[in-house]
């Protein structure tokens, strides 16, 4: 399947991708409207040392330890292999926060869990990719 | 191959999923006592507290047991016959299995009490019809007593704060979640409680009761319309130790979640598996622990191969946006170094043992948290690792660029 | 704090009911122009480290920034131009030469644009280059004088060594240092797919770039940073520098800082040492001395390898070219004016040299008058910016072109002409490891090739409206250049006739 992979060497650490993210899963169509003001909560999130950049999102693993977890039911794999979340079954817990091991999954101020679920509801190329300036962050198939 | 599961919880649809990866022909039969398909027993109180539907508790799609070709039995099983692998049931039939997995989780543990049988609502908290009964039992001018601070008893007390008059919290103990808590820590999650609108009464229970009157241990007297018994739990075991299967508290299983009887096996909260943190075998009744373990169960059941090595305990809980995760031991016995943070966001603290991490505990800021337990699971050494940048702020950066590249830039 | 005579160059203009405070600007600017003012939520700018080179601007996901020339204002003065007059503060402030790069910003006049190209109507069909075969294939080197037999009446065809271009353009020479590793890899890669030369420059040649040999000329300057004997093997040609049009008749100066390990062992010069390159070859005085070299190179290729000389386009360029012609040399590069560089004096970036539009015309003419013309390829670079440029210079005379700021301009230069600093916001002309990552070799490669193809498509657009088919059809068929506003003595250099005519 293709997810989103992250190149290292090439990211600036611009966190552009981490504000292209919130703007597309906003639901609003102009990007200054949809974040002008408003502390923004990405499902992909740089992660920074001053020299090192790298975006972390869901890896969508192969056997997902969040799926494992959930104590809902709210997290699962559909069809194409994209581990989504039902919003309707959600109820908060955060067990998947805690089982990730890439710290991929978070919440908004509202405290409704949130993770990449690769922009399938935004038209199928995620909004990071699109909007990477370095191409550091690619969606393609790997080889497993 | 005749595959039969006892109990239709979250190990049971597990243990499905895992015998259906390797074996798509046999048959599996699911014997239940509850007459439900199975569901999330966590959601029972997120029911009561109106975040879950009750057509959005159950652990699988309604085709489920049909996709899987499984037959489900209501009934109440009574004996296993392991010399001649017959399960017998309380309406007298009985039912062959050549692999048996026993899910048969837990009970509520109530002890005698003097004058219980003078209250009226009574109930214990552990099903989604006990929710139902409360839902029924309960009105906004309900005072609520509920006995027992742990887990449940406070999960209890939130599902039912907005539908009560008044809620009050008593335990033994004198702290909140004594089984998973340090006293600081509790204290911590006891204030924001008491912010929320719960009271409590610890170090103090209820001596006996006199109708809707509780009269507790230090003299006082608490006047409640429901009460809730929420003392903990006890596995449904007597079924295998009949049997003469091995068990201690629980059912003794190994890696592969085999008992000490050929060809039965056991998961979710009726086994005591080893603990990698604690180092000795224990019960670890909690949904992802009965997953995992369900799962590895069926797939061994139908011959293939798969091991649930790096169990450990591990909680995430929340109340009212106060979220709480602990993981693995933290026994203070002077054998682990503790390392912790504690901020206007909350505290952390980490207990190390042998370079390695054993358990920890975080109340307020659980960010990332999953990094922690993913070390803790894994037992990776951090001797190499920049562990106090890691706990300020849980990233990938100390497990270096290789980590990161094979779990970035590949398929995990 | 002594008084900042000079005003800042430009102005920063945000519209803040755009701006989300994303922060992006800030991030990206390698001078420090944008800051986050958190107490405010505001984002402040300091304008006096703005270079406008366009990076906060093109980042922007919102589109706030704008970048403006500031219109705070000396009072006018057609002698003393604002310029002049900050150049003069610049220099009573800190007594230096004043550095600049890039090419020649000042109004000279350029003659491609003051040549028009001519077409095929009625009586001379046109041709479609969509239907028609179209060669743009060109051979660099020297070519024989006339056609030979052997004994059996067979025509002879082995050649002196060539340089094969798919395209009659080049990437000319960029150092190792003066560019960074990625922008390198991107012309070396780019180089590659599209069948023609880049250049390493004086910088040596990096060992990841050996794999790219056949597509690449390797450079001799003054100072023969990074030469030995597996370096002049590994190119298609070997290039003798001798000048460069940006700064005719002087050295070159990589500071020490930006010698870092990897700069250090492809130049073979310490580490953090400045890389110094002398105005003059020490050992060339003469024709003859610089005939010497081609021939030590030659000898330690083994005869196998075109040897470039390239000189900067100076008064006496058709002599200077005629000398090269007879020296051994199989291609002569010249570099006009308005060539590009990492750094220069001001005053001789802006002051030195003349235009390459009447250098190579009269390097045409001198060589064809003399007979030499054979002896030699033409290769012309110093700003050429099109594929119409490209066609008005083989018309010229030129054998092909060499392109650089064009191919700095792919890979996203702004030309905001402070190279110099070190701190090129668009990972180009940086040592800086951060910055260096800015420009993604892969993207960069695209580039490239997206924009000789598109060049490629024009050229052979171009050949087709003028009737012609093959390239070398077109080289120095002057016939097909009209001057317009030119005066006789242009016309008479050009070789070209004015339109109308």
């Amino acid at each position: 399947m293709k997810r989103v992979y992250v190149n290292e060497e090439w990211c600036l650490g611009c966190h552009l991708c981490e504000y292209n993210c919130a703007f597309s899963n906003s639901g609003i169509k102009d990007m200054v409207k949809a974040l002008k003001g408003k502390k923004i909560t990405p499902r992909i999130h740089v992660e920074d040392d001053g020299k090192i950049h790298y975006a972390v999102s869901c890896r969508h693993c192969e056997d997902p330890l969040c799926i494992k977890g959930c104590i809902s039911g709210a997290l699962s794999k559909d069809e194409n292999g994209v581990v989504a979340i039902d919003h309707d079954k959600c109820v908060g817990c955060l067990t998947c926060m805690l089982l990730c091991p890439y710290g991929s999954i978070t919440t908004d101020e509202n405290e409704t869990v949130l993770k990449c679920e690769l922009c399938m509801q935004n038209g199928g190329i995620p909004a990071c990719v699109q909007g990477c300036p370095n191409r550091a962050i690619v969606f393609e198939e790997v080889e497993e | 191959m005749k595959y039969v599961i006892i109990g239709n919880g979250p190990a049971a649809v597990s243990c499905v999923d895992g015998i259906r990866s390797v074996d798509n022909e046999g048959s599996i039969t699911i014997l239940s006592k509850e007459a439900h398909p199975a569901y999330f027993r966590p959601l029972i109180s997120y029911y009561l507290e109106g975040k879950s539907k009750e057509e959005n508790i159950y652990c699988r799609r309604a085709d489920f047991y049909q996709k899987n070709h499984v037959e489900t039995v209501l009934g109440e099983a009574v004996a296993i016959d392991k010399e001649n692998r017959i399960v017998a049931l309380n309406s007298g039939e009985n039912i062959a299995y050549d692999r048996l997995c026993i899910c048969s989780g837990s009970s509520p543990f109530v002890p005698p009490m003097k004058g219980l049988e003078t209250v009226e609502k009574k109930f214990t908290f552990l099903t989604i019809d006990d929710s139902f009964a409360l839902e029924q039992a309960v009105d906004k001018n309900s005072r609520v007593l509920i006995i027992g601070a742990g887990l449940i008893g406070l999960k209890c007390a939130e599902g039912l704060r907005d539908r009560a008059g008044k809620v009050t919290v008593c335990d033994l103990a004198p702290r909140v979640l004594s089984s998973i808590l340090d006293d600081e820590c509790a204290m911590v999650v006891q204030k924001h409680l008491e912010n929320c609108g719960i009271a409590f009464s610890l170090a103090n229970t209820a001596d006996h009761f006199n109708g809707n009157t509780a009269y507790m241990k230090d003299g006082s007297v608490i006047d409640f319309d429901v009460l809730v018994l929420a003392l903990g739990v006890r596995p449904n075991i007597g079924l295998f130790k009949d049997a003469g299967g091995e068990c201690d508290r629980a059912i003794i299983v190994g890696n592969d979640m085999k008992t000490s009887i050929d060809d039965i096996y056991a998961a979710g909260d009726c086994v005591e598996q080893y603990d990698i943190s604690f180092g000795n075998k224990r019960i670890m009744a909690l949904l992802p622990n009965a997953n995992i373990g369900g799962y590895t169960a069926g797939v061994n059941m139908a011959g293939g191969k798969a091991l649930f090595d790096n169990a450990v305990p591990m909680n995430s809980i929340g109340f009212w946006g106060l979220h709480i995760m602990t993981a693995g031991s933290y026994a203070n016995d002077g054998s682990a170094q503790m390392t912790e943070i504690k901020d206007e966001s909350g505290i952390k603290r980490f207990f190390i043992k042998d370079h390695k991490l054993n358990g920890f505990m975080i109340i307020g800021d659980v960010k990332s948290a999953g990094i922690f337990t993913n070390l803790l699971r894994n037992q990776t050494d951090l001797s190499d690792m920049d562990f106090e940048a890691l706990i300020k702020s849980p990233n990938l950066l100390p497990f270096g660029e290789n980590y990161r590249r094979k779990t970035l830039r590949g398929v995990v | 704090m002594p008084i900042n005579y000079i005003l800042p160059e430009f102005e920063v203009e945000r519209n803040d009911y755009r701006c989300i405070r994303c922060r992006v600007c800030e991030r990206q600017c390698a001078n420090g122009v944008h800051s986050y003012d958190p107490d405010g939520d505001i984002m402040l700018s300091d304008e006096t480290k703005c270079v406008d080179c366009q990076r906060c601007v093109c980042l922007c996901p919102t589109h706030a920034l704008k970048i403006k020339k500031n219109d705070a204002a000396l009072r006018t003065n057609a002698n003393w131009k604002q310029n002049t007059i900050l150049e003069i503060y610049k220099q009573a402030n800190t007594g230096g030469v004043l550095l600049s790069s890039m090419g020649n910003p000042e109004p000279f006049p350029v003659y491609w644009d003051k040549i028009l190209i001519n077409a095929s109507q009625v009586t001379n069909p046109s041709i479609d280059p969509l239907r028609e075969p179209m060669e743009t294939r060109v051979f660099l080197g020297k070519k024989p004088h006339e056609i030979t037999r052997d004994e059996n009446g067979n025509i002879n065809t082995e050649l002196p060594p060539q340089v094969e271009l798919q395209i009659p353009v080049m990437f000319s020479a960029m150092s190792y240092g003066s560019i960074s590793y990625n922008a390198h890899k991107s012309l070396a890669t780019a180089a590659e797919e599209l069948g023609i030369c880049y250049n390493t420059g004086e910088g040596g040649l990096h060992e990841d770039f050996y794999q790219y040999g056949k597509n690449t000329i390797v450079q001799v300057a003054s100072g023969r940073f990074g030469v030995y004997k597996d370096y002049l093997e590994a190119g298609a040609a070997i290039e003798i520098k001798m000048g460069q049009g940006a700064k005719p008749g002087i050295g070159g100066h990589l500071p020490g800082t930006k010698v870092g390990a990897d700069v250090s062992k492809t130049r073979m010069i310490p580490e953090g040492s400045d890389a110094i390159s002398p105005a003059p070859h020490h050992d060339i005085y003469s024709i003859e001395d610089l005939r010497q070299l081609v021939f030590s190179l030659k000898e330690a290729t083994d005869y196998k390898k075109p040897v470039i000389v390239k000189v900067a386009a100076v008064h006496n360029i058709a002599a200077i070219a005629s000398g090269i012609a007879r020296s051994g040399a199989d291609i002569i590069a010249i570099d006009g004016f308005r060539g590009g560089t990492g750094a220069a004096p001001t005053r001789i970036r802006d002051n030195v040299g003349i235009p390459i539009e009447l250098a190579l015309a009269a390097v045409d003419k001198r060589l064809r008058d003399e007979g030499i013309r054979q002896n030699v390829s033409l290769v012309v670079g110093g700003s050429v910016r099109s594929a119409s440029d490209v066609i008005k210079a083989i018309a010229l005379g030129a054998d092909a072109c060499y392109i650089a700021t064009s191919a700095l301009l792919a890979l996203g230069c702004h030309l905001c002409r402070t190279c110099q600093s070190g701190k090129c916001n668009w990972g180009i002309a940086t040592q800086d490891p951060e910055l260096v990552k800015r420009l993604n070799p892969e993207t960069g490669k695209e580039r490239l090739v997206n924009l000789l193809t598109a060049w490629k498509h024009e050229i052979k657009e171009m050949m087709g409206l003028m009737g012609i088919n093959s390239i070398e059809a077109l080289r120095g068929n002057r016939l097909m250049l009209r001057g317009v506003g030119l005066n006789e003595k242009e016309l008479e250099i050009l070789g070209i006739s004015h339109a109308g005519e």
